[in-house]
């Protein structure tokens, strides 16, 4: 069944200021959406809302299937990469633990992924000592080692150079092909252009823009976005 | 002068020689402090944890409970326990006032809030930092407990040895629930009161190093295990 997200009329509330909405609007079941937006727009808080994991203040947030099995096939990558006190093998290894898999398979998993990342030499390091680009190529293939069918990304790139990002698009590359849903927030409108096929432009806390990724990058519709793509600063 | 001169080169002898009564004591209360750490423990290990984790409507009153506990007065906890125990007191069939149980069950009450305080404030800030992670993997109440233990344990560790330090030194509360007495329920802190009493400098002050001892190892365990933590080993 195809898995799919409507928020209508999503708001967040903080310390009675509106941060978030009211936002409706429908995701389908394919494709890498990239949320745009200057700092504070809110793409964050959207991410969470689609994630679950944001309290909402007003409107409803739902999946085509059981929220139950939604929410087991999701995963997500913070702004700030969260290790566990625990060496980087033990890190894969995690989220697969959390499901019970068997030892052997998720020893082969991990291998795979920690190849993929080039953290195989260091898998028994402890993770709090990985360098920061590391780190967040760490917290992308936990969250890919139970391939997910959705997967968030906030900023998956911000502290890494040029030649770890291009490793991380061919991973996400990879990842979309094999059907995986994902949702990312970028400041890299390069990236962007490489990865989308629908943008969501956040501003205020609204969606202020958007649609099929060719359509926004070649003529957005609003100035504000039009503004934020030449790089002008977009209050 | 020559006193304490004297009373330090018997001390040293006694402690040499293993003297019977010197191993006696040293192991009734390694016993008696070991006991109520493991007790101690088994309790207020996973209640400071579940407390960091866990809202609920009392938490902060329970918070505030658990540290004015944290600040009897020991002394206090024996008048207490001393109560509860006598014969004429609730638990007083028992038959427990002036044995070694008595004294841990004194020792359970006075280093369980000390352990559960410094188990919730570490553990409270371990979950605001894998938070937002055990929210998003969908973890159970129990999957995010067990993490938090397992990722916390050296914190763990070293609450629990800070509980064994106050139970090991303390006085007060054994003295009025064991009676300090001889073959029984004499205690390194306890036989140190009354030999100095006595004025046998000898035993007391033989005592008295192997108390510094173990607070020492104590000591030295604690720096160990914080060492580990920060060099990501174990
Ligand atoms: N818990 C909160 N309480 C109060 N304000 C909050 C809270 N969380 C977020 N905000 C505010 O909401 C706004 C949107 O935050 P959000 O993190 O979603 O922005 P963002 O678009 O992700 O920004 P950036 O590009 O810097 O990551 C910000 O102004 C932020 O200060
Ligand atoms: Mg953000």
């Amino acid at each position: 069944m195809a898995l799919t997200l409507a928020l209508r009329d999503v708001t967040v509330r903080r310390r009675k200021k509106r941060i978030l909405g009211p936002i409706s609007l429908d995701l389908a079941s394919m494709g890498t959406t990239i949320v745009l937006g200057p700092n504070g727009a809110g793409k964050t808080t959207l991410l969470k809302v689609m994630h679950g994991v944001e309290r909402l203040s007003d409107g409803k947030v739902t999946w085509s299937i059981p929220e139950d099995a939604a929410r087991q096939q999701q995963a997500y990558v913070f702004q700030n990469p969260i290790m566990l006190r625990r060496t980087v093998f033990q890190n894969l290894a995690f989220p697969l633990e959390l499901i019970r898999t068997p030892k052997a398979q998720i020893a082969d998993r991990v291998a795979h992924w920690a190849a993929r990342i080039k953290l195989d030499d260091a898998l028994d390091q402890s993770a709090l000592r990985l360098s920061g680009g590391e780190k967040q190529k760490l917290a992308l293939a936990r969250a890919l080692i139970k391939e997910p069918a959705v997967l968030f990304l906030d900023e998956p790139c911000a502290n890494l150079d040029g030649r770890a990002t291009r490793e991380i698009e061919a991973l996400l590359q990879d990842t979309h092909k094999q059907g995986t849903r994902i949702i990312m927030t970028t400041h890299d409108l390069g990236q962007a252009r490489r990865l989308a096929t629908d943008v969501l432009f956040l501003l205020n806390g609204t969606l202020h823009d958007g649609g099929q990724a060719q359509g926004f990058f070649e003529n957005p519709q609003t100035p504000e976005a039009r503004a934020f793509l030449k790089g002008d600063i977009v209050e | 002068m020559t006193d304490i001169w004297a009373g330090l080169q018997a001390a040293f002898w006694l402690i040499v020689t293993l003297d019977a009564d010197l191993a006696e004591i040293t192991l009734r209360s390694l016993h008696v402090s070991l006991s109520a750490l493991v007790i101690a423990s088994v309790f207020a290990l996973p209640f400071g944890t579940w407390l960091a984790v866990q809202r609920f409507r009392y938490r902060r009153g329970v918070i505030s409970i658990m540290n004015a506990l944290m600040g009897l007065p020991p002394v206090v906890v024996g008048l207490i326990v001393y109560l509860l125990l006598s014969r004429s007191g609730p638990f007083g069939v028992f038959g427990l006032l002036f044995t070694p149980t008595a004294m841990i069950i004194a020792q359970v009450i006075i280093i369980a809030p000390l352990i559960a305080s410094i188990t919730h404030q570490a553990m409270r800030e371990l979950w605001a930092e894998y938070h937002d992670l055990l929210i998003s993997m969908n973890t159970t109440k129990r999957q995010r407990i067990a993490t938090l233990i397992w990722d916390g344990r050296r914190t763990l560790l070293t609450a629990a040895l800070a509980g064994f330090g106050r139970a090991i030194g303390e006085v007060g509360a054994i003295m009025i629930v064991g009676g300090n007495i001889d073959h029984a329920t004499r205690v390194l802190t306890t036989a140190i009161a009354l030999e100095t009493g006595k004025g046998d400098f000898a035993l007391a002050l033989g005592l008295g190093f192997v108390l510094i001892a173990l607070a020492l190892l104590v000591n030295f365990a604690t720096h160990t295990l914080s060492r580990t933590e920060r060099e990501g080993r174990w």
